[in-house]
């Protein structure tokens, strides 16, 4: 769970957004789509806490595992700045992930680097012979990351840009009211949460409960001891609060309370 | 040799005098496949209160330079889930479990201790310094009169068992705070709980925590911790477990040499859940080294001719 593993490439993807790619076969093993690594991103006191990066993507067979992952703060810019080869101390892999089924027409809806986790579901579901349609948006199309690997998992891709630079103008909820959301067996989403927030209205309004988020959250332990990312859902006693880290991050759209 | 780590913590015995600061720990057994539970000198436990509390708005965590604030709320499923699911499990996995009381009521601390003691904890610990609620907490540890009542309230409660008085270093005179719940019966105290503090979003124009203030730990307080563990030894006669921003073992040994008879690692915890059996084996390496034989030599030796 806990490793000290090596930094194999690290590339800039987009303006600020980096892919980094380690060595570390066990998590590369047993990782789900959905589920986060807690990193180190400094060796002294300053940054103190671990960082919460989502699972990009794993290769099973080279033992390596990438997040995809963008400067927010001084945590990201010291590890956008580490040097290939250096040790990096990872927690993981944590929290519980999407649902893979197999046999189904699955609907995937991005915002921003809600691409990171998504991405490795949608191989996971095309690997498992599922037909996916993605809706993915970006404030322009600069920040549309991975499209060229999306193409070539041969999913049906629609964009939104706020700009118009890439696809529909406007958010990727928009674009989905727009078209109509596609019948689906499962809803995906990862991305802001006013994304999301706006999409379990839309999903509501289209009575079309099943949809599973990936939601983010201020973390300390990543282990779902301290109690720190505290999110609100409808349990059958009510309101309660859950943990971001170990109850999920995915939550299904239709419990979480958006406030 | 291996050097002895074995304390007395007014009577209770451990086999090494590492613990995990409440609240950073959950209780314990989020930990149990991570770390080995058994080789921690023992675990204290989140803080519970009589009935289950669902905690502040989040945010709840920020991090600070050095350090975090958070304001958790003493969010808890109540002492019936705890005493009941947590601690027949801990005792199962021969933890030594030393258990966090809290209320709104000096009753409530009471009933809270009688609880754990019938289950067959091995030391209560009273959160008086809780920052993060409207009522108990910090309220009660403020003020000599609170702080005594509440401490004799969970001292009767508690039967033989050893009570440590957690006290912070806000809100009153520490020592002041410290002499009357001396009085009132505790066995020894935990120091120190998390400083008041605050973080603002600059975009956004507001607090970052839901709870607006929250609770600074993690090494910017160090120093302020060990002052206190400072103060209390030389003042009283009574154990002291040291808390606040210990990352390493070396940390550790500056508050032994301060007067802490045991340490508790907090938030070290979420950046190495591991870091409480690595001081121990830490401790006994430094001490080898050191020639030092038995951790009970180091206890306020920082002290000697000031």
């Amino acid at each position: 769970m806990i490793y000290e593993v090596e930094i194999v490439t690290q590339r800039k993807v987009a303006t600020g957004c980096y892919r980094l790619e380690m060595y570390a076969p066990e998590v590369a093993q047993t990782a789900q789509p959905g589920q986060f690594l807690m990193l180190k991103t400094s060796i002294t006191l300053d940054p103190l806490l671990r960082r919460p990066f989502s699972i990009n993507t794993v290769d099973r067979d080279r033992g390596l595992v990438k997040i995809l992952y963008r400067v927010v703060g001084r945590g990201t810019a010291l590890l956008a700045g580490r040097k290939l080869g250096r040790r990096l101390s990872i927690f993981g892999p944590l929290g519980r992930g999407f649902t893979v089924p197999a046999n189904g027409r699955f609907l995937v809806v991005a915002g921003g680097l809600g691409i990171a986790p998504l991405y490795f579901l949608i191989q996971r579901l095309k690997a498992l012979g599922n037909e996916v349609v993605v809706f993915y948006g970006a404030q322009n199309r600069f920040k549309l990351l991975l499209l060229e690997e999306l193409a070539a998992m041969r999913v049906e891709l629609f964009t939104a840009t706020d700009n118009g630079s890439s696809g529909h103008k406007g958010t990727v909820v928009d674009l989905l009211r727009t078209k109509g959301i596609p019948p689906a067996d499962l809803i995906y989403a990862a991305g802001p949460p006013p994304m999301l927030k706006a999409l379990a209205a839309l999903l509501r309004e289209a009575e079309m409960p099943r949809a599973e988020f990936s939601l983010e959250e201020r973390m300390a332990c990543g282990a779902g001891a301290c109690r720190g990312c505290a999110v609100k859902v409808i349990a059958e006693e009510g309101p309660v609060y859950k943990r971001v880290c170990a109850d999920g991050p995915v939550f299904l759209a239709g419990e979480v309370v958006w406030e | 040799m291996k050097p002895d780590l074995e304390v007395n913590l007014a009577g209770l015995r451990l086999k090494n005098p590492v613990l995990t600061a409440s609240g950073t720990f959950g209780f314990g057994l989020e930990y149990a496949r991570l770390v080995d539970l058994g080789a921690i000198g023992a675990v204290v436990l989140k803080s519970v209160t009589l009935h289950s509390r669902q905690g502040n708005p989040p945010p709840r965590v920020t991090e600070t330079p050095a350090g975090m604030l958070n304001s958790i709320g003493l969010e808890n499923p109540g002492a019936p889930a705890v005493v009941s699911k947590v601690v027949p499990e801990l005792k199962r996995l021969g933890v030594k479990v030393i258990a966090s009381v809290a209320g709104e009521t000096v009753e409530e601390y009471g009933e809270v201790a009688r609880r754990f003691a019938a289950a067959g904890v091995d030391a209560i610990e009273v959160n008086l310094s809780c920052p993060n609620v409207a009522r108990g907490g910090l309220t009660f540890g403020c003020t000599r009169g609170m702080a005594a009542a509440v401490t004799a309230a969970v001292r009767q409660a508690a039967g033989d068992l050893p009570v440590f008085a957690k006290l912070g270093v806000t809100g009153g005179n520490l020592l002041e705070i410290a002499g009357a719940v001396a009085e009132a019966g505790a066995s020894g105290f935990s120091l120190i709980n998390t400083l008041p503090g605050l973080a603002v979003d600059l975009r956004q124009r507001r607090p970052v925590l839901g709870n607006v203030t929250g609770g600074l730990s993690g090494p910017a307080i160090k120093p302020v911790a060990l002052w206190a563990v400072w103060q209390v030894y030389k003042a009283f006669k009574l154990p002291v477990i040291g808390m606040g921003g210990i990352m390493s073992t070396s940390d550790a040994l500056e508050f032994f040499l301060c007067g802490a008879t045991a340490v508790a690692v907090g938030t070290g915890n979420f950046v190495n859940p591991r870091l409480t059996t690595e001081i121990v084996a830490g401790l006994e390496k430094a001490l080898a080294a050191e020639h030092v034989s038995d951790i009970k030599e180091l206890i306020g030796a920082a002290h000697n001719g000031k």
